[in-house]
């Protein structure tokens, strides 16, 4: 079984967004991917982007265009 | 066999675009719906796509475009999210069933500017009024390869303080288009004719602001809730699995015409359609209708032979030279009205970038033979 920890989840309101953020994480090497949005999140895309919690904190600056951001163990 | 209906759609594609289509079937899942890697790669296609064409077209935001059937698809959606009952609409007498359908349904006030005996369209005519809502102009005619002055109607749309709704049917792909520098608000396009993508793509642009009206309304990936379809651009316009095979070969058509160079494209093809005119001008017995002086041109010619009927060198053409081309009035009723030929058709010779001297030169040959008949 998988071991859980805390991963920020960020959400978009569109795919196009999503899908935007992840052709810019490759650019500026922010690490992370592209997940089913959790159904404990309600927001607009059905996708949502995953990183931990020290990946969050050191590239948090470069996070823009998204709807929300959650902290989940999953 | 010698291909002249390249207006109608393009058969020769770059290699690529077969190669992007074949392939596409091996790699793509369904788009936007799956965060595993056939569906996200389906997905990134799909958003590169949009960004190629935003910038194709000098669009800003990639997600005010949405992918559509075919040009039609995205007239009637532009038809429908601006047009209301009793507007007033300004259109013109080039204009191709794909509008002028949707708009005569609308329940419209309609102003349809009346072009000159070589479709030239008088744009001192137009008159705004109070309740003006929009002008739809088609950029190229399919019928005389005149192009409108896309520059002149955006004045006149920013001035009276109008919508202005393009259809860039025969342009797209040929013509550089920028929607910012010409505040175009909707733009049209199909992806099988200029662009030389597949049969079965297209797409529409709306500007920020104008409301989506869609024409099907069902699964959209985002918003499953909720009881209505979303109204953020693009799932807004894109109800249902899009056709990612197909985009796959847009795709890799629009990157071709990024690579070759639109003016590249459009001078090979200008040149192409100035050696025919030149050609079948000097030919007996030939009437050649359009503006076919003009500097800006789609390359699309339109004739007729004296004492022979459009269907009839259509069918000579095919038969004889193996040369295909278009009869009839095209889908353009009122084009052919303004032209004087909506009773005996005419016959559209159109050219594409994979055309070749040597073929133009077959076409007036053969022209010249039925001529004498």
């Amino acid at each position: 079984m998988r071991e859980k920890k805390l991963y920020r989840i960020i959400t978009f309101g569109k795919t196009t967004d999503a899908f935007a953020f992840e052709k810019r994480s490759m650019v500026e090497k922010i690490p992370g991917r592209i997940i089913p949005l959790p159904v404990r999140i309600s927001a607009g895309c059905g996708l949502a982007w995953r990183m931990t919690e020290e990946e969050y904190e050191k590239y948090s600056d470069k996070i823009t265009g998204f709807e929300g951001i959650f902290t989940l163990e999953m | 066999m010698i291909y002249f209906d390249n207006a109608a759609t393009t058969l020769q594609k770059p290699l690529c675009v077969k190669d992007a289509v074949y392939n596409a079937f091996d790699t793509m899942g369904n788009p936007s719906r799956g965060a595993y890697e056939p569906s996200l790669e389906a997905s990134r296609l799909v958003y590169d796509t949009r960004v190629r064409l935003a910038r194709l077209f000098g669009i800003s935001d990639p997600s005010r475009i949405a992918f559509t059937l075919n040009g039609t698809d995205a007239l009637n959606m532009a038809v429908k999210s601006v047009v209301d009952k009793g507007d007033h609409i300004i259109t013109t007498d080039n204009e191709h069933n794909s509008v002028l359908r949707p708009l005569y349904s609308s329940g419209a006030d309609l102003s349809i500017l009346r072009s000159d005996r070589y479709g030239r369209i008088d744009y001192d005519s137009i008159v705004i009024k109070k309740n003006t809502k929009a002008i739809f102009v088609c950029h190229g005619s399919n019928v005389t390869g005149n192009v409108a002055n896309l520059k002149r109607l955006s004045e006149i749309a920013r001035d009276g303080n109008v919508l202005l709704v393009v259809d860039a049917a025969q342009t797209a792909g040929c013509i550089d288009i920028n929607v910012e520098d010409t505040n175009i608000d909707i733009l049209c396009f199909t992806g099988h004719k200029a662009l030389m993508g597949p049969q079965g793509t297209g797409g529409i642009f709306i500007r920020e602001g104008i409301e989506t009206r869609p024409l099907r309304t069902g699964g959209s990936g985002i918003h499953s809730f909720d009881k209505k379809h979303p109204s953020e651009m693009p799932e807004a316009l894109e109800a249902g699995t899009l056709n990612c095979h197909g985009i796959a070969g847009l795709n890799a058509a629009v990157k071709f015409i990024e690579e070759t160079g639109i003016q590249n494209i459009y001078e090979k093809k200008k040149r192409l359609s100035d050696r025919f005119i030149k050609g079948v001008s000097n030919i007996d017995n030939i009437n050649i209708y359009g503006d076919i002086n003009a500097d800006e041109r789609t390359p699309v010619v339109t004739l007729n032979i004296k004492n022979m009927t459009s269907d009839e060198l259509c069918d000579r053409l095919w038969t004889d030279h193996g040369i295909c081309t278009r009869a009839g009035v095209h889908c353009a009723p009122l084009m052919h009205k303004a032209l004087g030929t909506h009773k005996i058709g005419a016959v559209r010779f159109s050219f594409s970038y994979y055309n070749t001297e040597e073929e133009i030169d077959r076409g007036i040959e053969a022209l010249k033979e039925l001529s004498e008949l």
